[in-house]
C-alpha cells in the first residue's frame, strides 16, 4: 500500500470523481451534468478497483454507466428544450441548502478526526467473485430473490407510468 | 506517504456532500435524479472502503453495495418514468413549479 503509483493513482481518480460532482452541481446544460455524472460514476468504479473489488467495479460500469447514465440521459433529451430561453438552475432554497450541507460537513469532520481505523487489508491474490457468488446464494439468497422481484415490479411500473394513454 | 481508509472515507463524504448539494438546489427533477446517484455512489464507496478494512474473509460490505446498486436502478427507472408522465401532463420538470400539493 505504501507503493506511489498508488497514492497518485488514488489522488487522480479521487480528484476525476469530485470534479464530475461539481460538474454535475455547476454546469447550466442539463446534458453536460449528465455527463460529468457519467464521468464521475467511471471514477467511482476506479476506486472500486484500487479497493480490490474488481467484480463491483464491473457492475458499476455495466449497471450505472451503461444503463442508468443512458437512461437519464434519454430523460433529458425527452423532456428538455435546451436551446430554448434560458432556465434557473437553482431552486430559491439556496441558503437552507447550504446550511443543510455544512451541518452535515462539521458533523462528518467531527467523526473522521475522533474515529481511528485500522490499515487496509492487503488485497488477496486470489479475485473475490468465487466467494462473492457463494455467499449470494447461500446466505444472502432471500434478499437476492426478493431484489430479482423488486426489480420485476420496477420494469412493469416503469412501463406502465411511461407509456402513452390509449384513446378511447 | 500511504493511503488509510479515512482518506477513502473522506472521498466518499465529499461526494456525498456534493450529492445533498445538487439534490437540494437544482430546479430540473432529473438532476435531482442525478444527485440521488451520486449519493448513492458515495455510500458505496463507504461500504466497499469498510468491506476491505475488515479483512478479505467478509463480504457483506461488497454484497451489500451490489444490492444498492440494484435498487438505485430500479429508483432511476421509476424516478425517471415517473418524470416523463409529469412532464407529459405538466409541460415541465422544475421541482418548484410542481406545487398544487402546497398546504
Amino acid at each position: 500500500m505504501t507503493d506511489w503509483i498508488y497514492v497518485v493513482a488514488f489522488y487522480g481518480v479521487a480528484g476525476v470523481a469530485l470534479l464530475g460532482g461539481l460538474g454535475v452541481l455547476f454546469f447550466r446544460n442539463l446534458f453536460h451534468a449528465g455527463l460529468s455524472l457519467i464521468l464521475s460514476l467511471f471514477a467511482v468504479a476506479s476506486l472500486f478497483v484500487l479497493l480490490g473489488a474488481e467484480f463491483l467495479a464491473g457492475v458499476q460500469v455495466l449497471v450505472y454507466v451503461g444503463a442508468v447514465a443512458v437512461l437519464i440521459l434519454f430523460a433529458v433529451m425527452l423532456t428538455q428544450r435546451i436551446t430554448a430561453r434560458r432556465v434557473r438552475r437553482y431552486t430559491r432554497a439556496l441558503i437552507p441548502a447550504a446550511l443543510v450541507t455544512l451541518g452535515l460537513a462539521v458533523v462528518t469532520v467531527f467523526v473522521m478526526v475522533k474515529v481511528e481505523l485500522p490499515a487496509i487489508a492487503p488485497i488477496p491474490e486470489a479475485s473475490a467473485i468465487d466467494e462473492l457468488a457463494d455467499q449470494l446464494l447461500s446466505t444472502y439468497l432471500l434478499p437476492f430473490e426478493v431484489i430479482s422481484l423488486l426489480l420485476l415490479g420496477a420494469l412493469v411500473g416503469a412501463i406502465v407510468l411511461a407509456r402513452k394513454e390509449e384513446r378511447r | 506517504m500511504t493511503i488509510t481508509p479515512l482518506h477513502f472515507v473522506g472521498v466518499s463524504a465529499l461526494l456525498f456532500g456534493i450529492g445533498l448539494l445538487v439534490v437540494l438546489t437544482r430546479r430540473n427533477a432529473i438532476g435531482v435524479l442525478m444527485g440521488i446517484e451520486l449519493m448513492l455512489n458515495a455510500v458505496n464507496v463507504q461500504l466497499v472502503t469498510f468491506d476491505r478494512v475488515y479483512g478479505p474473509e467478509r463480504l457483506d460490505g461488497q454484497l451489500f453495495s451490489l444490492f444498492v446498486i440494484t435498487v438505485a436502478a430500479a429508483e432511476a427507472v421509476v424516478g425517471l418514468a415517473l418524470i416523463l408522465a409529469v412532464y407529459r401532463s405538466r409541460g415541465t420538470v422544475a421541482v418548484d413549479d410542481l406545487h398544487e400539493l402546497r398546504g
